[in-house]
């Protein structure tokens, strides 16, 4: 058996990171199945990469302008409208502030 | 029968008078109605807009005044494409109950070309999947196998194309999404360059991969679709602004003198033998059309794999960070603070898949791991793309399979490794970000379809197409139905 490529406790901080609440049994399956998609990965470490350039886009990007000028947005109400719990023209949510 | 007609031959009935948009929106809507509690390709069907739609398209067409070769057409998309006022769930819990006020770009462009909507299509939640399995709502089902997978994650577009549910629908493609259901269903399915159709009320899941396209029951159709929804954006810096061709037009010519690569790798070990064997007599068909074939090869295909379920997780971590139960769809109760409604809206409203590729790509991002799993994946993404430009200086188009297997059974797969393996011939052309086509090649000996994948140069969309109904044009793969008719009992 080699070494884990990810603890409970990394789960757990990753899990932290973005914001996802897991049980017990979430977090246990979920380390097994990364540490296997992770040893997968892990072919990759056997291909030199020294000085090659990374691509981040298929394609060339170009920084595209337009004219600084307002142009109409969507109506608020409209904005609005998909949330889960609206309040007169702001979005409600739990306190952000503990106690 | 209208619903077994192509866009052209519909098209041309329109013309004749022989047929009206509304006639053929009913058609569909009665197929649907009859056939689709069995193959599940809808998620929501809009019955009065298209009516509606179809309606407007009979005044047009009688007056003599088509907006293009799509008025009147019935037509679907996948449930991840922004429809204003018709709920866009994504295929997850999470937008369950969202209503965009607004069209993505490729929905606006099929409305005005007069096209008609009929529905929203299943898919893999969030684009994540090979089967749609993954879909927060039910499975869709193979039309030519009902216990088998359609492939994902357009498996709800595939369906509908192949089962005769629409007349032509889109699906998106981050690592083979559009290419490999179109194989398992039968159908053609095409993925564009990257940038070639703008990405705009496209909901996100890898942004540098994502690509919208056509399914079609053929490659002239497919080539008409693509004509109205390609082109430069406003609203998506990373759509491209080159000439779009006509596609239509751009079949004619056949192969001859064309010079067809064909990379070794993609003949791997574990390849169905009954598809290598489809895939290779495919190739003679495109010999004797006069065609060169040449072997090449791609020698860093295998690190495409690994190379995609870093950067796309990452990016998806990133992309998904919105859905937070504030501004849209899910909020889950008894968050006592904000953090704590945060984690529990995401816990009850992404599924397992879903998760699986945040926290995958939330931990390649982390601190301490950015540079040895990110910064590699995007290093090796060099050597791919370098590979096919390498390819490309010898060779037109590139022939391979598009699947290694075919439609595999519903729950057989359930380790997710085993699963993305299916991906693991059309994900290079996702990563250098190429167009590429998947066209019917043949039958297993148990009556699955099988898909031939045929690569192309960045925007060379038309030669891609051109080699392919070629293909067609010599074929008859594409003519066969999947036996779902009659109706049930």
């Amino acid at each position: 058996m080699s070494e884990p490529k990810i603890s409970i406790e990394q789960v757990e901080h990753v899990a932290r990171l973005a914001r996802l609440e897991l049980s017990a049994a979430d977090k246990e399956r979920m380390r097994r199945e990364l540490d296997a998609i992770l040893s997968y990965i892990d072919t990759l470490q056997a291909l030199p990469t020294e000085g090659v350039e990374p691509t981040s886009h298929a394609v060339p990007l170009i920084n595209v302008m337009r004219e600084d000028e307002p142009e109409p947005s969507f109506p608020q109400a409209d904005m609005l409208a998909n949330a889960p719990e609206p309040s007169g023209e702001a979005f409600r949510v739990p306190r952000i502030i503990e106690e | 029968m209208l619903t077994r007609l192509t866009i052209e031959e519909l098209g041309a009935r329109f013309r004749r008078g022989e047929a009206t948009p509304s006639q053929a929106a009913a058609a569909y809507l009665e197929r649907i109605a009859a056939l689709d509690g069995r193959v599940k390709a809808y998620l929501t069907v809009t019955r009065d807009t298209a009516l509606g739609q179809a309606a407007a398209a009979d005044a047009r067409l009688a007056a003599g005044r088509p907006l293009s070769p799509l008025d009147g057409v019935p037509v679907a998309v996948k449930d991840l494409l922004c429809t204003r006022g018709i709920r866009t769930t994504c295929g997850s819990r999470i937008l369950e109950t969202f209503v965009p006020p607004y069209d993505a770009t490729v929905v606006a462009r099929l409305r005005a070309a007069g096209a008609v909507l009929l529905g929203k299509l299943n898919m893999d939640e969030f684009a994540m999947g090979s089967s749609t399995e993954h879909s927060a709502f039910f499975p869709t089902r193979n039309p030519w196998d009902l216990g088998r997978v359609p492939g994902g994650s357009s498996g709800g577009s595939a369906a509908a194309a192949a089962g005769d549910l629409a007349a032509a629908t889109l699906g998106s493609d981050t690592g083979g999404s559009i290419r490999q259901p179109a194989a398992f269903c039968g159908a053609v399915g095409l993925k564009p360059t990257y940038g070639r159709v703008s990405r705009y009320g496209l909901v996100a899941f890898a942004s540098s991969l994502d690509q919208i396209g056509p399914f079609a029951k053929t490659v002239a159709d497919a080539a008409l679709v693509l004509g109205v929804i390609a082109g430069a954006d406003r609203r998506d810096s990373t759509s491209v602004d080159v000439p779009v061709p006509d596609y239509r037009a751009a079949l004619a010519g056949g192969v001859e003198g064309l010079r067809v690569g064909i990379p070794a790798e993609y003949f791997i070990e574990g390849l169905d033998p009954e598809v290598e064997a489809a895939v290779q007599t495919a190739i003679a068909v495109l010999r004797g059309l006069g065609a060169k074939t040449e072997g090449v090869s791609l020698p860093h295909t295998r690190y495409g794999l690994p190379a995609y379920y870093l950067i796309a997780p990452a990016e998806a971590s990133s992309n998904l960070a919105r859905y937070d139960g504030v501004k849209y769809g899910l909020r889950a109760p008894g968050g006592r603070h904000l953090v704590e409604m945060y984690g529990r809206t995401r816990a009850a409203g992404f599924g397992a898949e879903v998760k699986r590729r945040i926290l995958l790509g939330a931990y390649a991002l982390s601190a301490g791991y950015y540079d040895a799993y990110y910064g590699k994946a995007q290093r090796v993404r060099t050597l791919i793309r370098r590979d096919f430009q390498q390819a490309f200086e010898r060779v037109d188009v590139l022939a391979a399979p598009t699947t290694p297997g075919v439609a595999f059974r519903l729950g057989e797969k359930t380790d997710p490794l085993q699963m993305y393996l299916n991906d693991i011939l059309t994900i290079p052309v996702n990563l250098a970000g190429l167009p590429g086509v998947s066209v019917p090649a043949g039958f297993t000996q148990a009556g699955l379809p099988i898909g031939l994948q045929l690569i192309g140069r960045p925007y060379d969309e038309a030669t891609v197409l051109r080699a392919a109904h070629a293909y067609q044009q010599a074929t008859e793969w594409h003519r066969r139905k999947p036996p779902l008719d009659p109706a049930p009992r």
